[in-house]
C-alpha cells in the first residue's frame, strides 16, 4: 500500500444491490469492507407476485424495514422504485403496480425510478418502460435502467433511444449491466455506465479492471447485484482491491467504488456523504441508535496472492 | 414553511389520498429534520392543549406531517382512522416513526388501539419508542394485554422503560409475574437483569416477587441491587421495608436520601 491509499479512509458504495434476499452476516462483512451505502432497487422476488399487495408489502419493506436494518450495521440504505422488466408482462397486474408507484416514488431516500428497462423485449415490458420513463419526468426523478441479459447489446441501444425520445435528460440516467459491447455506445449517447460484477452471467471483475484501462473513469462505475443467487455482496470493495493489483492507480479505484455512484444518483438529493460521515442529529438517534457506528474505522484488506485470488470475480 | 401552508391549504380544498401522500411524503426534503426548538412556553402550550403530550423530541418533519395527517380530520373518525391505516400500511421508516408519535393528537383514541398495539409489535426500535415513550397513549389506551408486552418488549429490545408514561399507575399482577419469570431467565442464562424492570415489580409484593426482589437485593450484580432496593423503598409498606433492611447500609441509604431514583438507573450503569 502506497501513501495515497492511506490519506483517506477507504469508502465504497454498491449502488445496486437486493438486500432484501442478503443476511445480516452479508451487512456485517460489508461494513467491515467499508461500504458506506447501498442503493437497493425494486425488482422480482424469484417467484412471481401475483397481486398489488405483495408489490405494496415488498416496496414497503425497502423503505421501512430494509433501511432500518442497513442502519444497525453502520450502512446507509437508498433504493429505487419501480416495476420491473420481468413482471411488466403480467399487465392487468402490471396496471396497478403502475397505479400505486406514485405513493412511493417521493420517499425519502428514493433516489431513482428503478430498476426497469427489458428482460424479453416484450410489447408489455415496452409499454410498462414507457409509463415510468414518463412518472420519471413528471417527478423529475433519477432512471436506473436494467439492461436485458439475453439480446443485450440492442436491448441496450433500444433502452437508451426510449429514454432519449421521452425527453429524459442521459446525465440522469444510469445504464446498468454493462459489458465489453454496449459500453461504447453508452458513454458515446452521454449515459452512466455502470457494471455489475457478479460471476458467470455478467461481468466479471478482471474484465471490469481492463475496461477501465482502456476507458478511464468518467462516468463509469460497478456494483454487485448481489441478490438471492450465487452473487458477491463484496463485490465492490474486493474490485477495489483488485484494480489496485493490476496497477489502476487508487485515486481511479476510489472514482469507479465510490466517488462516481455518488455523482450519479447523489443528482436526486436524496443521497449526500453527509448522510454518513455526519448525519442529522434525528438520525443518529433513531436509525443508528445514537451509536457512531465504524466511523474512524479500517476496513479490512486482503494481503498476499491467495487473498488476490479472493478478490477475483469471473 | 410556504411549502407547508400552501400544501395546508390545497388540502383543505381538496383532499385526495395522493395528495395527502404526496404532500406527507414530501415534507422530509422540504422541511429538513432539524428538531423542534422549544423553549418552556412552548412546551406548557403542548400540555394546555394536549395533557401528557410531550413534543421535546419532535422533529420539524415529523411534526409537520402529523399537522398534514390532522388537517385531513373534518368530523369522520372513521374515514380519519381509515386514512391512518392506510397510511401506516404504505409508510417508510421516517413516517412510521411520525405517525406513532402522533398517537395523543388523534381523535377517537379508543378507535386506534389495534393499531398501536401493531406499532409495538415491531423490531424497528425507534418505531417502538415512537409509542412506547415520552407518549401518553399507552398508559391512557392500551388494556393490561399489549400494555405488559410492551413493557417486556422494551426490556427485551433494549430500550429503557423511563421514559415510558405511567409505568407506576399501570402496574398489574400480570406484569409482575412475566417481569419476575424474565429475571429468572436472564439469571439462568448468566446475563443482567436490567434495573429497571423491578419499578414494574415493586409495587406488587407476593410470595413470587419478593423472592425476586430478594434475590436482585443481595446478589453480585450493584446495579441490580440498586434497581431492587429504590423498588422495595418506593413500595414502602413494612414487608417491602423489611426485605430492605436487610441490605448493605449504605444501599439502604442511597434509597431513602433520593440518591437512587429511576431516571438515573439504567442498564450498565447509564452513558
Amino acid at each position: 500500500m502506497n501513501d495515497n491509499e492511506q490519506a483517506a479512509p477507504l469508502r465504497f458504495i454498491d449502488p445496486h444491490i437486493h438486500m432484501f434476499s442478503r443476511t445480516t452476516d452479508d451487512y456485517i462483512q460489508m461494513a467491515a469492507a467499508g461500504v458506506v451505502a447501498v442503493i437497493e432497487p425494486a425488482f422480482w422476488l424469484g417467484q412471481p407476485r401475483t397481486s398489488v399487495d405483495t408489490f405494496i408489502d415488498y416496496l414497503s419493506t425497502v423503505v421501512g424495514w430494509e433501511r432500518f436494518r442497513a442502519a444497525q450495521f453502520g450502512i446507509r440504505h437508498y433504493c429505487a422504485i419501480g416495476l420491473n422488466s420481468k413482471e411488466a408482462n403480467n399487465e392487468a397486474l402490471a396496471e396497478e403496480v403502475l397505479d400505486i408507484l406514485p405513493r412511493y416514488l417521493s420517499k425519502e431516500g428514493v433516489v431513482a425510478v428503478g430498476e426497469i428497462g427489458y428482460d424479453d423485449q416484450t410489447e408489455a415490458e415496452d409499454r410498462a418502460y414507457r409509463a415510468q420513463l414518463e412518472l420519471a419526468k413528471e417527478l423529475d426523478m433519477l432512471v436506473m435502467v436494467h439492461t436485458p441479459h439475453r439480446d443485450k447489446k440492442r436491448g441496450t441501444s433500444r433502452s437508451m433511444d426510449v429514454a432519449l425520445e421521452h425527453g429524459l435528460d442521459p446525465s440522469r440516467v444510469i445504464i446498468d449491466h454493462n459489458n465489453e459491447e454496449t459500453i461504447d455506445e453508452v458513454l458515446d449517447k452521454g449515459f452512466w455506465g455502470a457494471f455489475t460484477l457478479y460471476p458467470h452471467t455478467k461481468m466479471g471483475n478482471e474484465r471490469f479492471v481492463d475496461i477501465v484501462k482502456q476507458y478511464g473513469s468518467e462516468r463509469i462505475f460497478c456494483d454487485s447485484s448481489a441478490d438471492w443467487g450465487v452473487s458477491d455482496p463484496l463485490a465492490v470493495p474486493k474490485t477495489y482491491h483488485l484494480m489496485l493489483e493490476r496497477g489502476i492507480a487508487p485515486a481511479t479505484a476510489q472514482t469507479v467504488c465510490y466517488d462516481n455512484a455518488l455523482a450519479a444518483y447523489g443528482q436526486s438529493g436524496q443521497m449526500q456523504a453527509d448522510h454518513w460521515e455526519h448525519p442529522p442529529a434525528i438520525d443518529q438517534r433513531i436509525l443508528y441508535e445514537g451509536n457512531s457506528v465504524l466511523r474512524g474505522q479500517e476496513p479490512t484488506i486482503p494481503q498476499g496472492t491467495e487473498a488476490v485470488e479472493e478478490l477475483i470475480i469471473r | 414553511m410556504q411549502w407547508f401552508n400552501t400544501s395546508l391549504t390545497k388540502l383543505a380544498e381538496a383532499p385526495t389520498e395522493r395528495a395527502i401522500n404526496l404532500a406527507i411524503s414530501l415534507t422530509a426534503r422540504k422541511l429538513g429534520k432539524a428538531y423542534l426548538t422549544l423553549d418552556a412556553g412552548d412546551m406548557a402550550a403542548a400540555q394546555t392543549a394536549r395533557p401528557g403530550w410531550q413534543p421535546q423530541r419532535w422533529s420539524v418533519d415529523q411534526a409537520a406531517r402529523v399537522a398534514i395527517l390532522l388537517a385531513t380530520v373534518n368530523g369522520d373518525v372513521e374515514a380519519f382512522r381509515r386514512r391512518l391505516t392506510q397510511l401506516l400500511r404504505t409508510a417508510d421508516f421516517g413516517e412510521l416513526v411520525a405517525f406513532y408519535q402522533g398517537l395523543p393528537l388523534y381523535p377517537a383514541p379508543s378507535d386506534l388501539r389495534a393499531l398501536a398495539a401493531e406499532g409495538v409489535r415491531t423490531n424497528m426500535r425507534a418505531v417502538f419508542e415512537a409509542v412506547a415513550h415520552a407518549n401518553p397513549y399507552p398508559s391512557e389506551q392500551l388494556p393490561d394485554g399489549p400494555w405488559n408486552q410492551m413493557v417486556l418488549k422494551a426490556l427485551f429490545v433494549g430500550s429503557t422503560l423511563a421514559p415510558i408514561i405511567g409505568l407506576e399507575q399501570r402496574c398489574n399482577n400480570d406484569l409482575a409475574l412475566m417481569l419476575c419469570d424474565y429475571a429468572q431467565e436472564r439469571w439462568a442464562a448468566g446475563r443482567a437483569v436490567s434495573p429497571e424492570l423491578w419499578r414494574c415489580v415493586g409495587p406488587i409484593i407476593t410470595d413470587r416477587t419478593l423472592a425476586c426482589l430478594s434475590r436482585a437485593l443481595k446478589g453480585d450484580d450493584p446495579i441490580e441491587q440498586e434497581g431492587a432496593a429504590l423498588a422495595l423503598f418506593s413500595n414502602g409498606s413494612e414487608t417491602a421495608l423489611a426485605l430492605l433492611a436487610q441490605a448493605t447500609g449504605s444501599l439502604r441509604e442511597r434509597a431513602q436520601n433520593g440518591e437512587l431514583n429511576w431516571e438515573r438507573l439504567l442498564p450498565g450503569g447509564g452513558e
